[in-house]
């Protein structure tokens, strides 16, 4: 069993599946017609803080959102 | 000397038992039965609490005849497109190629590509453009098939998919970075499979 096979391109240039798969999708919805494309762009929007902890104590959380910021 | 001995004794009584396939699982029981009989013996005035395993629906045997439907389940993220549907088959599209499931088909796991997913039910076809996403193909003719993102293929706009398709095409001659190039190359991918779709 060979365990450098042929990887996908997408693996081969550093990326990971769930970013492939995320990007796929993402070019799929661009491509639909009013009304769907406004639909599935609202329902796939995401928000989200992430913040690295040190010596117990959360550092400045870094937010991701597609919302506007209020 | 006593471990030859053994040894020679092991091998034997393995090979009578005749081990199933990992693939080959038997049909999970509704209750639990050792934990309640356990229960009763030790403790017989109370009824016995329910376990998880009583709340799942038991998975479905594998028959020792084919059967004559495929049951599939088709899910998205968000929505739960066909749930426990009968078919008679599935055509997926795996990054090996289209593939063709029917009820009986060994079991498998397959990566699926950019394309076209076609259900048929007697003489109805119905056809979705999946992004990309997996499917399982068990051995009792289940079929699980998980996508991000799957959309009829009247919901897409030939125009975008021509406009995507010329943009990508150049993006991927002018990438520098292999990055650049894989997601130009992704986007040349996707937007090909788009159109075969609405043309094919």
């Amino acid at each position: 069993m060979a365990s450098n096979a042929a990887v996908p391109f997408w693996r081969a240039a550093g990326m990971t599946y769930i970013t492939y798969s995320n990007v796929c999708a993402n070019l799929v919805r661009n491509c639909l017609k009013e009304p769907y494309k406004s639909e599935a762009i609202t329902r796939e929007k995401v928000h989200f803080s992430v913040s690295k902890w040190v010596d117990g104590k959360p550092q400045k959380p870094i937010i991701r959102s597609d919302t506007p910021e209020e | 000397m006593f471990r030859q001995v053994a040894a020679r004794i092991l091998p034997r009584s393995i090979a009578a038992a005749a081990r199933p396939f990992s693939t080959d699982v038997a049909a999970a029981s509704a209750a639990d039965e050792a934990f309640t009989e356990a229960w009763k013996k030790v403790i017989p005035n109370i009824d016995p609490p329910k376990t998880p395993l009583s709340f799942m629906a038991p998975r479905p045997p594998t028959a020792s005849s084919i059967p004559s439907k495929l049951t599939v389940n088709f899910v998205l993220p968000y929505a739960s497109e066909l749930s426990a549907k009968e078919v008679d088959m599935v055509i997926i599209p795996a990054t090996t190629g289209q593939m063709g499931v029917l009820p009986g088909h060994v079991a498998t796991i397959v990566e699926l590509k950019p394309g076209v997913m076609s259900v048929h039910e007697g003489n109805d076809v119905t056809k979705y453009f999946v992004s990309s996403g997996f499917a399982f193909v068990h051995t009792n003719s289940y079929a699980d098939i998980i996508a991000v993102e799957a959309v009829p293929i009247d919901q897409i706009d030939q125009s975008l998919v021509q406009k995507g398709l010329a943009e990508f095409t150049q993006k991927l001659s002018s990438a520098s970075t292999d990055l650049e190039k894989a997601e130009a190359q992704i986007g040349v991918d996707v937007h090909s499979a788009l159109n075969s779709a609405l043309s094919g």
